[in-house]
């Protein structure tokens, strides 16, 4: 057994009681955490106050001012029918962080189910299922999710429902990983002499320690989240709420590129980008305060 | 080795196959009736019904599949319900124009996202290792279209550079054909560069840090030659695997990419089939991009094997 | 060892150039913005031809030498003070071109994990001969060097070797094969940073009489680093002792292992078990307290917070490094208080003795159990029978391989044997599914892992891991549980305050015990404890090894004792299983099994192991490696290594029975015992 001996090489815990700072003490001190963090903010507020901050009315059509160039009334121009592009791209939020975040809740939650379950189970059921994740891996999501909502309609609720279900695999396939390593541990053998049963070691033994890996995950898929929402609505799937969607604003606009009328697409397309640069800044910062 | 070989191919032809029947009966769940979607919402429910019979879509769901299934492997993929002609010719040319746009983007993007992670590893935790990463996870999650856009507005529209929408005439000289692949091939490469330089990074860090490295300075070797022979040969095997699930995607991003540019590939061919409702056309096309995505996974599987001593001796027990 | 005393040199003043001159060596490491001394004011000399100790626990510094000196250090760490000669030369001021000059001609690395140290995806014939590359050679010259160097390391078919990749070496041959290529460049100064460690001690000991006679042929000095102070003893002329960054004592090995003169080295020795030290008395004495956190500013002697016989001048002041003797060093004011240091632990004790019953607790017959790995049957266990008595201590020995943790696993449940074996608590039948088993039958039996880190959930605190099997299987709750609980936690000498802590912010002896704590929470009657103290430094280890005896006396328990540390097997068991590919080779009372005549593969095991006391024993010689389990040797599955193999030919064609030699002493042995009387002398009869 002298192949298993370990000489740390770093000291054993010096000393009884080691102080540690707080995880989002750690985070504040990340200037990708800080960047990122504030910039989430503001779409927030946007999607929460857009109708307010906007300085025009999103929807007020102005068919004599139509591809208007940007101006001091007009920052970022107005579209062809005349309408506001910076109050669009403003109030624009608002459909993209509803969508997103409880569509990537789905997908982790049962996700993280199903890969406690593979993962700690293994045997049959694993490889069968691993069969079937790997068959529907083989297409790019993005394209699994168009064609689910080209199948279903267009509705909020198929878009969270489809992009949930596609990314619960995706998360199942990580945390699986995460809690195979954990079954090489000694504290689950440990939990089943004292009796416990696979439900209680799967869900308060393992869980725990495989929350950090669901949190970065969470995080990461959350940016894809509103990368296919985004490409949803330019394919011309968006969902039309009351309020303006970023993506159906150039997917109805980018034909115009080669007129030269440039800012009624690139202003919603500079929005889109620095939503998911500032999620995309978080899991960064989250990811590397997790990994120590 | 030809045991694990032929065990490779074989999972590979199960996963072919439960990816058939979950296109097939997805294709059938789609709500929509085939003849209806041809003929228009005008015509006649007995007319609809002799073009469902005619199209052979009103028989149960496993004679569809299996005389589908027993077509394609014939190589017959059926006819097209939009176009009214066979699947094949489409498809294939669609294909070879996708081909090329994918095959342009990995050439410019493997050499670069690998000189990009080693970069990075090598200068971890510096400014220089922050920017690369960075970059490279922010443009791996931003959508093709938002990065399209801004490369059409800076070389097209601004600066006039590059045509938009790109042309590309069969028989256009290869200069010209490349030029009209630059701009499609951006948002494809933004993509690709962050997830090959991710992995390209991950592997030369572990490398950089092992003991096997330290044994190879303390011999006194070269940088150079600890970096070339010890760490590369170690660091870049797990980056094939990606390229490889990467090609995969590329065939999907391309749906995008090919809407934005207008460019007529196996993306917009899918696209256009899915608003149609033509679903021979879609089925064929999503099998394809399924098929392309397993033979580039298996051909990497078999790459990493020959190529890691290790594995090599664990996969011909 | 003869090597070793041939070449032994007066002491480094007599020698004008040293090989290596480390003085008031500061090295500082930059941890979250602050800075954090890992070494402070080191100075030592290593002779031409002398073998040069260093030794310490984890966190002492002793890998951060090898490093400096080799000046690879982490990015994070920089030498901030004083200064380096190896071979008359300044590794910290040469520029990129004349460093990789001294690398690749005077200083020579090995380290722990060989397989680590080897790239996998290079032969290993190419990686040595790299070494003659560098020298200037052409590539097939290089490959007939490399081939010659492995021949000398007593690889027996070099030819064949230079051909494999580093994983399809073992890991003693793969050790060779560093050391080959260490050697190969004909370094003034060879650093061996633990260079046995992880492997088996058979193993150990051929790799240290490689070195031992390679040190006598070739013209190089050794500064050998190890944790374990009898491989030191053995490898080294002068030692130097490292505490937390500091060299607190010098001096030739013997003199400093005999005579101590700092009060840490003394505690370090009283935590080692000698040769006839038992449980109930000669008892291990610990070190109280716990290394200083790294970083903090220590004013005064580094050891006083934990030394008994500290006055207020140590408090004050450092000590500088005293004269004690010739050649000798010590930093302590109180040096010669040093021989009378007090006891933390009285040296006897009273255990009570086990009860003795008719009936064993566990019986254990015919199990077995094979895995399947690629397809393949590997049986790791063979047709075991044993019994298991109330209130003893069963220590298991053997290699690694040897069936040891599958045995214990399987008596827990926590895998099923194969079909045909029986194990019974109390003469019942225990089921192999532990979800079978009953209330009584779990609480039954126990277990203390190995690792702490890998045995207790980081995410639950003390309370929390030590309160579930009071709750589950001691059936507790309310204030009845509180009380036992505080009980609990004092009788493994930890505090209230330690309850609402996590793991991760106890030290790994402190681990250890809440692990204790937990496998003795449900009043188990049985415990298994699989290596508890290899995880952790000699100095908190005999803590651990004491609360066990101590728990042991108090609850009446009965241990299954696995180490691969034979002495510490010695000093806390009663009787003694030694298995071998999975059959037990040897069973009885341990001053027997140990005692001799012993099983020839016993007496291997024995004799592998280097002592302290300096006492040699004659040491048979296994040959060749351990073989696969899943191709077990014919006959005897020990006659392919077995030095006292038979000529008549039966050991490789029958498989002796386990046959009773003795009263209660079993052994699987075609040789009758008064032969291997006679073989093994009867020196250490009693």
């Amino acid at each position: 057994m002298t192949g298993s001996v370990a000489i740390p090489a770093v000291a054993v815990a010096s000393d009884a009681e080691r102080r540690e700072l707080p995880v989002w003490r750690l985070l504040l001190r990340r200037p990708t955490f800080v960047v990122g963090g504030l910039l989430l903010l503001f779409w927030i507020v946007c999607a929460l106050f857009g109708s307010a901050i906007a300085p025009h009315d999103p929807l007020a059509q102005q068919l004599l001012a139509t591809n208007q160039a940007p101006s001091s009334a007009h920052w970022f121009g107005t579209d062809q029918l005349g309408r506001d592009v910076l109050s669009r791209v403003v109030v624009g939020a608002q459909t993209i962080l509803i969508i997103a975040p409880l569509a990537t809740a789905v997908g982790a939650v049962l996700g993280t189910a199903l890969g406690l379950v593979l993962g700690y189970r293994g045997g049959v059921v694993d490889l069968v299922a691993g069969r079937i994740v790997e068959a529907v891996l083989a297409l790019p999501a993005i394209l699994v999710i168009f064609l689910f909502v080209v199948a279903l309609g267009v509705s909020t609720i198929t878009q969270i429902l489809t992009i949930g279900f596609i990314f619960t695999p995706l998360i199942a396939r990580t945390v699986r990983s995460a809690v195979q390593v954990e079954s090489q541990l000694d504290y689950l053998p440990a939990a089943r002499l004292v009796g416990d049963r696979s439900a209680r070691i799967m869900f308060v033994e393992i869980l725990p320690n495989v929350l950090p890996t669901v949190l970065v995950e969470f995080t990461v898929r959350l940016g894809y989240a509103i990368f296919a929402v985004a490409t949803l609505a330019f394919l011309g799937f968006g969902v039309q709420l009351s309020t303006p969607n970023w993506g159906t604003d150039i997917n109805a606009n980018y034909v115009l590129l080669s007129a030269g009328y440039w800012w009624e697409t690139l202003f919603p397309a500079l929005a889109i980008a620095s939503l998911i640069i500032a999620i995309n800044l978080v899991a960064d910062a989250i990811e590397q305060v997790l990994a120590g | 080795m030809a045991i694990y070989l032929l065990r490779r191919l074989g999972l590979a032809v199960i996963t072919l196959f439960l990816l058939s029947v979950i296109i097939f009966f997805a294709g059938q769940v789609l709500p929509g009736d085939p003849a209806r979607a041809i003929l228009g919402p005008l015509s006649a429910e007995s007319a609809v019904r002799a073009l469902d019979h005619q199209l052979g879509v009103d028989r149960s769901l496993v004679t569809q599949y299996s005389s589908w299934i027993t077509g394609l492997l014939h190589g017959n993929m059926g006819e097209s319900y939009q176009y009214q002609s066979a699947v094949e010719p489409l498809l294939r040319a669609a294909l070879v124009n996708s081909a090329k746009l994918a095959a342009f983007a990995l050439v410019v993007i493997i050499p670069l996202g690998i000189l990009g992670g080693v970069i990075a590893a090598l200068y971890a935790g510096r400014p220089i290792d922050r920017i690369i990463t960075l970059t490279g996870s922010s443009g791996a999650a931003l959508p093709e279209f938002v990065t399209g856009i801004v490369v059409i507005v800076v070389f097209s529209v601004e600066l006039r550079l590059l045509p938009f929408p790109p042309q590309i005439q069969p028989g256009a000289p290869l200069g010209t054909q490349l030029r009209a692949l630059i701009l499609p091939a951006v948002p494809l490469v933004f993509v690709l560069f962050g997830y090959i330089a991710r992995m390209a990074r991950a592997g030369t860090i572990e490398a950089l840090e092992s003991d096997y490295v330290r044994t190879a300075t303390l011999k006194g070797l070269k940088r150079v030659v600890v970096i070339y022979r010890h760490v590369l040969r170690n660091s870049l095997l797990p980056t094939i695997a990606v390229i490889a699930t990467q090609t995969g995607y590329l065939i999907g991003g391309l749906v995008v990419v090919e809407r934005l540019f207008n460019y007529q590939g196996i993306g917009n061919l899918i696209f256009h089939a899915a608003n149609a409702k033509d679903f021979p056309m879609l089925e064929a096309a999503v099998l394809t991009v399924g098929a392309v995505y397993m033979v580039a996974t298996v051909g990497a599987d078999v790459l990493t094997t020959v190529l890691n001593p290790r594995l090599r001796t664990e996969a011909s027990r | 060892m003869t090597a070793t005393e041939e070449t032994a040199i007066p002491g480094p003043s007599a020698e004008p150039q040293a090989t290596a001159r480390v003085t008031h060596l500061d090295v500082t490491h930059r941890v979250r913005g602050q800075d954090r001394l890992a070494l402070r004011d080191v100075s030592f000399e290593i002779g031409r031809n002398e073998s040069y100790g260093l030794v310490g626990e984890s966190g002492s510094g002793k890998s951060t030498v090898a490093l400096a000196l080799t000046r690879y250090l982490p990015r994070n760490g920089r030498v901030s003070g004083g200064s380096i000669r190896i071979a008359g030369r300044d590794p910290l001021a040469l520029n990129a071109a004349d460093l990789r000059e001294l690398r690749a001609h005077s200083v020579s690395m090995v380290y722990q994990e060989p397989g680590k140290a080897l790239n996998p995806s290079i032969r290993v014939g190419r990686q040595v001969a790299e070494v003659y590359e560098i020298a200037g050679l052409s590539r097939a010259d290089a490959l007939d060097h490399a081939e010659e160097m492995l021949r000398k390391v007593q690889i027996s078919d070099p030819g064949l070797v230079m051909q494999r990749y580093p994983h399809e070496l073992s890991g003693g041959m793969a050790q060779r094969a560093v050391i080959a290529m260490a050697l190969a460049a004909e370094p003034a100064l060879l650093i061996l940073d633990e260079p046995t460690t992880a492997l088996d001690a058979t193993v150990e000991a051929e790799v240290l009489e490689l070195i031992t006679g390679l040190r006598a042929e070739l013209d190089t000095s050794l500064l050998f680093i190890s944790h374990n102070l009898a491989v030191i003893a053995k490898m080294c002329d002068r030692v130097g002792v490292l505490y937390a960054g500091e060299l607190i004592e010098e001096g030739p090995a013997r003199e400093v292992f005999e005579q101590p003169r700092h009060p840490y080295t003394m505690g370090l020795l009283r935590c080692i078990p000698r040769q006839g030290q038992r449980k109930d008395h000669g008892r291990l004495d610990a070190i109280p307290g716990f290394l200083p956190p790294p970083g903090q500013e220590i004013t005064g002697c580094i050891f006083a917070p934990r030394c008994p016989i500290a006055e207020q001048r140590c408090r004050e002041a450092a000590p500088p490094a005293i004269d004690t003797g010739p050649a000798r060093i010590s930093r302590c004011y109180l040096h010669e208080a040093v021989p009378d240091l007090p006891r933390n632990t009285p040296v006897d004790v009273q255990l009570s003795a086990p009860p003795k019953d008719a009936e064993p607790v566990i019986a254990v017959r015919n199990l077995a159990k094979t895995f399947t790995s690629g397809g393949q049957a590997v049986p790791a266990l063979t047709g075991v029978n044993l019994d298991i008595e109330r209130g003893e201590t069963l220590g298991i020995v053997g290699e690694s391989g040897s069936g040891k943790t599958t045995l214990a696993r399987l008596l827990l449940g926590l895998i099923t044997p194969d079909a045909g074996s029986a194990i019974e608590l109390d003469g019942q039948q225990l089921s192999p599914d532990l979800r079978r088993r009953s209330q009584a039958q779990l609480k039954a039996l126990q277990i203390v892992f190995q690792n702490p880190d890998s045995a207790l959930n980081r995410r639950h605190t003390v309370r929390r891991l030590i309160s579930r099997p009071l709750a589950k299987l001691a059936g507790l709750s309310g204030s009845a549980l509180t009380e036992r609980l505080t009980d609990l936690v004092r009788s493994v000498r930890m505090e209230p305050r330690h309850l609402p802590l996590r793991p991760r912010q106890l030290s790994g002896g402190l681990k250890q015990r809440v692990a204790i704590a937990r496998a003795f929470g449900g009043g188990p009657r049985i415990v298994v404890c699989d290596e508890p103290t290899s995880a952790l430094d000699v100095s908190v280890q005999a803590a651990i090894l004491n609360l066990l005896a101590d728990l042991q006396a108090k609850e009446q328990v009965t241990y299954l004792f696995i180490s691969h540390d034979l002495g510490l097997v010695r000093y806390l068991s009663d009787r003694i299983v030694v298995l071998y590919l999975g059959r037990v080779l040897e069973l009885g009372p341990a001053e027997r099994v140990f005692g001799g005549p012993h099983h020839p593969y016993t007496e291997a095991l024995l004799s592998a192991v280097p002592s302290l006391d300096g006492q040699r024993t004659e040491r048979i010689r296994l040959t060749g490696e351990i073989p696969s389990p899943a191709n077990p040797p014919s006959g005897c599955v020990f006659h392919t290594r077995c030095p006292r193999r038979l000529p008549t030919g039966i050991c490789e064609s029958t498989e002796p029975p386990l046959a009773e030699v003795e009263p209660g002493h079993l052994m699987s042995c075609h040789i009758p015992i008064d032969q291997l009387a006679t073989l093994q002398g009867n020196e250490r009869m009693s």
